[in-house]
């Protein structure tokens, strides 16, 4: 049995993404677990995508019903507003992630309770509901098999659904042994043992506790509904056994109408688990007496969502359903995970939606592509990611050597003598790592590209040459 | 400025000057080909996310499995209460007695076949969301004429506004190396009983 050391510990959080990418690549252990896991949804989601015959047409949909929604948000939101109140919830409106703990925990001390049991949320995380919680004597406990596996080993989420996709069979079942106080006596490695054991350990929980909090997959307007989209059945624990149920949802979560669900609920599942439908999905809209929790309130998030609705071309960032087939699919998250990226949404969407939730902080994640497009083509949503990171690399800063070297090639090429002079140079100085075919350190200021990169040597004859000679 | 009224003050000025967004096409599929057998691709998909399919009202004590007391909503039509089994009522039963039966047997509001889903909510013969939570093997029955092709077709049959719950096999988890595991929190024994 091996000590458990969090990855997150190991990689810098608020490093540069070049920088702690650095770190994880150096992590044999981690690059094959993610190799494994993400290999393994692809597969599945490629499936389940192709039985479908529509799935371009429901494509085109989500990607519409979306659009009218970031347009329509206001009138969407106070539709919500007044539905959800109409039917017995108390709906409370948060500027930012302080408000949204404050009021969460107002509501949790309200209710007479210091613990509360917690449907996995990307929006909690975002806000840092868990922290807050404890730093106010309150405690949280995860009920997500994942979660609960990140949570015992004092580690961060990795993947935006599967938060503990860096972790292997055997390592989970080290973290069992070694944290959660009760698990079975010989628990071996086999994962419907590790399901077992974390049923045993949460199920008193789960049965009495009496406040929860969850997040929501969407907010329908029409109906003043919330939707939560799971498969464990602890999702349906904590929305149905509380007396008190607390849910923090960001704006962006609105859809129009209740039949908008034929929709999102043929592409969620099958983009994000690879199934035709995920095991449990609970609608509930306000109170219903005598079934389920009786004190019901919705926070609504902002929380930088607003400013991103601002941006033409970025809001559409506010689409994300949060299946995390984008991830799955990209060659960069697949070889660094999650951490590296420094923020709760990590892969091709975090690079787009850090940058913009946070302004002026993850101007290093619209790099962290390689423009390969392989997100596009997998969002349910159609997010045209890589237009979105072009347009954010636009708009962030630039170093001043880089503009350097881009106003010096511009001078450069703008001068055919001079460029097959500065051709011919290159061709030269590169010489001696002309058989390894690349270079990997350069003195500043080229080091600034090779300290991520490797420059390419050039080639032994150059396009302008070939021309030339070819009829000879 | 309280914060509802700042962020809608701040969601309109992000959007001052943006055009009406273009209308949504709703091209997709509503139905399956009216060739497909949706009681055999409902079978298929129920068997393949490992729930137990059973035919005809003579088949529960069948589906319940020896349980020996089975909590039922208190609607349960009484010619579904076969079987030598103590069918207890929910009249309000707490969790400790929620959490002693055996089994739960129920009806459902409808089925998709093409996801295998079946949808609960808290109509006839449904009860409240916990009776199908608690217990750790639901047994429900699905008449034919619920069953429908595709999600689009189903989700009319549901009240909007009533608590649902969407079914799709036993609790299961993919959290470990994305890998499908049977039984976690919610029923890890999911029985349906299809009748005419």
């Amino acid at each position: 049995m091996s000590d458990i050391v969090p990855a997150a510990s190991l990689i810098p959080a608020d490093a540069p993404f070049p920088k702690a990418a650095k770190v994880a690549l150096g992590m044999p252990q981690l690059r094959a677990n993610l190799a494994h896991a993400t290999g393994t949804i692809r597969a599945k989601r490629a499936k389940v995508a192709g039985e479908l015959d529509d799935w371009e047409r429901l494509r085109d949909t989500a990607s519409a019903v979306k659009a009218d929604v970031q347009r329509r948000l206001p009138e969407l939101a106070v539709e919500f507003e007044q539905n959800a109140t109409a039917a017995g919830a108390t709906v409370h409106w948060a500027r930012d992630a302080k408000e949204a703990n404050e009021i969460a925990a107002r509501i949790v001390r309200e209710a007479g309770a210091e613990e509360v049991v917690k449907v996995k949320s990307m929006a909690t995380q975002e806000i840092e509901l868990n922290e807050h919680f404890e730093a106010e004597g309150l405690k949280a406990f995860e009920t997500d098999l994942a979660e609960l596996i990140v949570q015992l080993a004092e580690d961060k989420p990795s993947h935006i659904l599967v938060p503990a996709i860096h972790y292997n069979r055997t390592q989970i079942r080290d973290i069992f042994e070694q944290r959660m106080g009760d698990a079975p006596v010989g628990l071996t490695d086999d994962p419907a043992a590790l399901a077992e054991a974390a049923r045993l350990h949460l199920r008193r929980r789960l049965l009495s506790s009496t406040v929860a909090v969850s997040g929501a997959n969407f907010a329908v307007a029409e109906t003043g509904s919330l939707v939560v989209v799971e498969s464990e059945g602890n999702g349906r624990m904590c929305l149905t056994m509380p007396r008190t149920l607390v849910s923090i949802v960001g704006v962006e979560k609105l859809l129009p109408s209740f039949s908008d669900l034929e929709v999102f609920m043929q592409l969620l599942p099958r983009s994000s688990t690879g199934e035709r439908m995920n095991p449990y999905t609970s609608v509930w809209t306000g109170v219903r007496e005598g079934d389920g929790p009786q004190d019901v309130h919705v926070i609504l998030l902002d929380n930088g969502r607003t400013g991103v609705l601002a941006d033409e071309v970025g809001r559409q960032a506010l689409s994300c359903i949060r299946c995390s087939a984008c991830l799955n699919v990209c060659p960069v998250y697949e070889r660094t995970g999650g951490h590296a990226y420094g923020h709760v949404y990590p892969g091709p969407i975090g690079a787009i939606l850090a940058p913009q939730l946070e302004p002026g902080k993850h101007d290093d994640l619209p790099y962290a592509s390689s423009l390969c497009g392989a997100c596009y083509e997998v969002c349910p949503v159609k997010i045209n990611i890589p237009e979105v990171l072009v347009h954010l690399r636009q708009q962030g800063p630039h170093q001043a050597a880089e503009k350097a070297a881009m106003g010096a090639a511009e001078a450069v090429m703008a001068r055919p003598r001079l460029w097959r002079t500065a051709l011919k140079a290159a061709r030269l100085g590169s010489m001696p790592w002309r058989r390894k075919g690349f270079v990997r350190r350069m003195p500043w200021p080229v080091s600034k590209w090779t300290v991520s990169r490797d420059l390419p040597v050039p080639p032994k004859e150059s396009f302008r040459d070939w021309w030339k000679e070819r009829d000879r | 400025m309280s914060a509802r009224d700042e962020i809608l003050a701040r969601m309109r000025r992000a959007l001052e000057g943006a055009s009406a967004a273009p209308p949504v096409p709703r091209e997709y599929r509503r139905s399956l080909d009216a060739e497909v057998d949706v009681v055999a691709m409902l079978i298929d998909r129920l068997v393949d996310y490992k729930a137990n399919v059973h035919r005809g009202l003579d088949a529960i004590p069948e589906a319940l499995g020896g349980a020996v007391r089975v909590a039922v909503p208190a609607d349960l039509p009484a010619e579904w209460r076969r079987g030598s089994a103590e069918f207890v009522e929910d009249r309000g039963l707490t969790v400790e007695e929620l959490d002693g039966v055996d089994a739960v047997l129920t009806g459902c509001a409808a089925a998709v076949a093409v996801s295998g889903t079946i949808m609960l909510d808290a109509g006839a013969a449904q009860g409240r969301r916990a009776l199908t939570l608690v217990p750790d093997h639901h047994v429900v029955v699905v008449r034919r004429d619920q069953i429908r092709g595709h999600l689009a077709e189903a989700l009319p049959r549901l009240d909007p506004t009533a608590p649902q719950t969407w079914i799709s096999g036993p609790s299961a988890t993919s959290d470990i190396e994305l890998q499908r595991v049977e039984g976690v929190h919610g029923p890890r024994r999911l029985d349906v009983v299809l009748v005419d």
